[in-house]
């Protein structure tokens, strides 16, 4: 296949496959375990980016998302627990040429590194960070995560927890991400093109994974995500398109005032809700994210997508422009502006 | 400088070989401002000088209150001199508050100006003072000038477009035209900043040039009976110099690093003081090629530098000791990566938040020891703000020839002490060499080096050494995770030996003084000055003392232990509870003495001249007067 190069010029790259993203690690997750698909699905994306495996580079922090960089044979990071989208940023900021993917989990991406990620976020920086997202710490065997549900029972928490959880969604679009969706283990199609759509948007991009872990958290989606039922239960956005789902598209979504109601498409078909993920402010998605079973269809898809200028982008910018303005002269900023010569 | 009581013919020029004077206000008061232009003045006429600003952690404490009082002091001289003076002979107090926290340095006899338009009953009563110490009779041991520096400089200004308020804050530029007067020094260095620095306020430049003027004509035309006093310039080696701090040395040194090994330089901080002014002056060089990022916190800070170190830049953190304490963890995946990183520790007084804008040198065993596992890395400390240019370059020597972090530790001290500095001809500093995995030579990323055991930096871009590392143990052949014990044991080992080995770059230690003898005060960091004029001063009373002054830390340079046995006793002063002392004796089971200050102020000379004495078994035990 052919690429445009740096140079502009048209490269002849050769055409990857599957396999050559495939490490020679013995991969080392529970059989079973939601992460294989995710591995699978990105494994498959990763060939029609037409970027050479060398000039991509994944960075994880720490929990068992985090063991994906040593199964794709590219660059990869393995770093410590919540600083991924840190690192990430001096790396892409350093090289903005290279391809970068961040991998994390809910306890790295929501609980320790909350801080990094939204900054990662805010700031623009043009990588892809999927967040593999099953409600549960499972690498060290079970406790709650920042995003279990209120009241769950764990190890850590045996008469429940008495904390809320966050909506990845809601904390990526207010911390000013410019591309935010969500897709889902077991949807091996719809996975595969999110994380495309994710790795070609220009910008900082957050796919949150409803991930499952069926050693410590078995079933946490079961009841809208599982095959017979999802089509209830749950609906896919697309830009431009009224929200409908059901078997047979028999129910949609519209909006009363700031308040989606479920209706039903043979009464109610004309006044649906239009998706616009290409809108700049976030109310929409805010309220698409706050939908969840079993009053709504739980969204699946793009939220949000717009263009903004990105960090490295930006930096590099000041750093072009201060050379046009000044030329580099080492002796003369060691100088300084008051010398004086003692003979 | 000993004024000699005797009056002088007005006007009339006393010649000294040392002067040290301090400039004593509120915060509010413009005292940096007027240091540091009294600085460079003196600079550039040719004195050799060190300065000591010493200013609250508060950026506007109550007006005219105790803690709110901001100084500067600078020493200067016509001969080599170190440090910024033990007391000042020269005092400028623009308050009652200045006065009441400084006067107690200065030297009996000593010269005193004060505002006495300040000493008003709001003020004294700010400052604790019952009556006014002006008319009391309190400050008799010292030459009190007082003057209405306030009405003289609202006088000079009369005419002018500007408030009360606005001219009250020209006081210092009249009080600086005083002192240049006193001190014969010419006017033409300070207009000449501040016609450039206040050049869009057309105003406020105006105001103060004719505060600077009309201080300097007081000294002039008043009728002021003092005499004037002359410094003559410094005999010091040939070449082009400059005034320069710490800080700025840093800043310089690193850009001049990233030249040298022609790669970009990457710095990436958390504001703290006393480094912020380090991603101050870096960020003004971007067309050097430097990236610079204010991070969301101190660990992402270290986190994008090893970020961009593992992306091939020249990748600098700079921070403070509270945020050294942060960066531990990602400090050490540096060390497992075996990822070129630079930290740059501006001491300042701990533990925690600690004294924010005093100095301190209590960084060394965090720096050493302050990581989960064993984790060695190379830490190596300026001596001088002018030693900081070149102490930057070489941690970037040290970390990309052995792929290992190397902690600077600076400190408060020489951050913002400042002395003058003999500019390098950087065609005589040779290139940082670095090893990337080369295809042919290299069969994979964990190629080492038979000589240092470093692997070559394998970056991303470079096709055929794609490669997974990170944080778990890696096997020593193939860099691939493991956890076999005879391994982890190995790596162990080679981690260390890897930090040791850059000892092949680090020049034997060098002693001042007789090469073998009675006493040797080992030092390191910002104390050198102290230490060194001591090791002098004994040594013209006769005493047989030694000075040497470790720039590496770790590893230490190869001759310590010899030098170390040479003498029969050995000293170590630093600023903190132990810590040089410590590493001394265990690695050399010699019986070092510490001595040890923690004041969150610089040693005097007197002190450490004091606790020789007492080694040395002149006098009785020396204790620190604080």
């Amino acid at each position: 296949m052919t690429a445009i190069g740096a140079n502009g010029a048209v490269e002849e790259i050769p055409l990857l496959t599957r396999k050559d993203f495939v490490s020679d690690q013995e991969v080392r997750w529970c059989p079973g375990c939601g992460d294989y698909s995710i591995l699978a699905q990105m494994q498959k994306a990763l060939p029609s980016l037409g970027v050479p495996r060398e000039e991509i580079v994944f960075i994880s922090g720490i929990g068992c998302s985090s063991r994906f960089p040593y199964y794709v044979n590219s660059y990869g990071f393995h770093t410590i627990h919540g600083r991924a989208p840190a690192i990430a940023t001096g790396l892409k900021t350093a090289r903005p040429e290279l391809t970068v993917f961040v991998v994390t989990g809910d306890g790295d991406g929501l609980s320790i590194g909350g801080n990094h990620l939204i900054h990662l976020l805010r700031r623009n920086v043009d990588l892809t960070m999927v967040l593999f997202n099953n409600r549960i710490y499972g690498l060290t065997k079970g406790q709650y995560s920042p995003t279990s549900p209120a009241g769950k029972v764990t190890k850590s928490a045996p008469m429940g927890t008495t904390e809320n959880p966050v909506d990845p969604i809601k904390l990526a679009l207010a911390a000013g991400a410019t591309f935010v969706a969500r897709s889902l283990d077991r949807d091996t199609k719809h996975l595969e093109a999110t994380l495309l759509a994710a790795a070609r948007h220009k910008g900082a991009s957050f796919v949150e994974v409803f991930q499952n872990c069926n050693i410590y958290n078995d079933g946490a989606f079961a009841a809208f995500a599982e095959r017979d039922v999802r089509q209830d239960r749950m609906v896919y956005l697309e830009h431009g398109e009224p929200l409908r789902f059901g078997r047979h598209d028999e129910y949609g979504v519209r909006l009363d005032g700031f308040q989606p109601e479920v209706v039903e498409t043979a009464t109610s078909g004309t006044d649906l809700l239009v998706h616009d993920a290409h809108r700049d402010g976030i109310a929409l998605p805010v309220i698409l994210s706050g939908m969840d079973y079993p009053e709504f269809p739980v969204p699946l898809g793009v939220f949000r997508q717009v263009e903004r200028d990105t960090y490295e982008a930006l930096v590099d910018d000041q750093v072009e422009r201060s050379r046009a303005a000044a030329e580099p002269d080492l002796e003369a900023l060691i100088r300084g502006a008051e010398t004086w010569d003692v003979r | 400088m000993t004024i000699d009581a005797q009056s002088q013919p007005r006007g009339a020029v006393t010649t000294l070989d040392r002067v040290t004077i301090r400039f004593a206000g509120d915060s509010g008061d413009g005292m940096q401002l007027t240091g540091t232009q009294f600085t460079r003045t003196t600079a550039v006429y040719g004195n050799d000088l060190a300065t000591l600003p010493d200013y609250p952690a508060e950026i506007r404490a109550p007006t005219g209150s105790l803690p709110g009082v901001s100084g500067f002091q600078l020493s200067f001289s016509s001969d080599d001199i170190h440090t910024p003076g033990d007391n000042p002979d020269a005092l400028v107090a623009m308050n009652p508050a200045a006065l009441k926290t400084n006067l107690g340095d200065l030297v009996p006899g000593g010269l005193l100006i004060v505002d006495e338009g300040e000493f008003n009953a709001t003020n004294l009563r700010k400052a604790g003072y019952a009556a006014s110490p002006l008319d009391d009779g309190s400050l008799a041991p010292w030459r009190l000038l007082r003057l209405d520096i306030t009405r003289n400089n609202a006088a000079a200004l009369d005419g002018l477009d500007l408030g009360a308020k606005e001219r009250f804050r020209s006081r210092n530029f009249y009080a600086l035209g005083l002192v240049l007067w006193l001190f014969n020094r010419p006017l033409d260095t300070v207009e000449r900043w501040t016609t450039e620095r206040f050049r869009r306020n057309p105003v406020v430049l105006d105001a103060n040039l004719r505060a600077l003027r009309a201080g300097n004509a007081f000294g002039e035309t008043a009728e002021l009976t003092h005499e004037r006093y002359e410094v003559p310039p410094a005999t010091v080696p040939p070449g082009t110099y400059r005034h320069i701090s710490g800080n700025e040395a840093l800043a310089l040194g690193f850009v001049a690093a990233s030249r040298l090994a022609g790669l970009p330089l990457f710095y990436a901080s958390y504001p703290i003081t006393p480094a912020s002014d380090v991603l101050h002056e870096l960020a003004r060089h971007k067309n050097f090629g430097v990236r610079t990022m204010q991070a969301e916190d101190e660990i992402g800070a270290v986190c994008a530098a090893i970020g961009a170190a593992y992306g091939g830049h020249m990748a600098l953190t700079g921070t403070s000791g509270p945020g050294l304490a942060l960066k531990s963890e990602a400090l050490n995946l540096a060390v497992m990566a075996e990822l070129p990183l630079v930290v740059l520790d501006v001491q300042r007084a701990g533990p925690s938040t600690g004294m924010p804008t005093k100095t301190e040198q209590s960084d060394l065993l965090q720096a050493m020891y302050g990581r989960n596992g064993d984790s060695p890395v190379a830490i190596i400390a300026p001596a001088t703000p002018g030693d900081c240019f070149g102490m930057a370059i070489e941690a970037f020597r040290i970390a990309l020839t052995s792929m290992v972090p190397v902690i600077i530790l600076s400190d408060g001290y020489l951050a913002n002490g400042s002395e003058p500095w003999r500019i390098p001809d950087l065609a005589d500093i040779p290139p940082i060499e670095r090893r990337y995995a080369a295809p042919g030579v290299d069969a994979h990323a964990y190629e080492r080096d038979a000589e240092t055991l470093a692997r070559p930096w394998a970056i991303p871009g470079q096709p055929g050494f794609e490669h997974r590392v990170g944080g778990l143990e890696k096997s020593y052949e193939t860099g691939d995770i493991n956890y076999d014990p005879a391994n982890h044991h190995r790596m162990t080992l080679t981690r260390a030996e890897r930090v040791a080995r850059a000892v092949a770059g680090v020049p034997d230690l060098e002693t001042v003084g007789p090469p073998a003898g009675d006493l040797l005060l080992l030092g390191w960091g910002g104390t050198y000055g102290a230490i060194a004029s001591a090791g002098e001063r004994a040594r013209a009373q006769g005493k047989s003392v030694a000075t040497a002054h470790l720039r590496h830390l770790n590893p230490f340079p190869a001759n310590l232990g010899e030098v170390l046995s040479r003498y029969d006793k050995v000293l170590i002063p630093e600023l903190n509870n132990g810590q040089l002392s410590v590493l001394v004796r265990a690695r050399y089971l010699v019986d070092a003495i510490p001595f040890n200050k923690i004041a969150g102020q610089p040693f005097k000379i007197a002190e450490i001249s004091g606790k020789i004495d007492e080694v040395l078994g002149l006098s009785g035990p020396y204790e620190l007067e604080l």
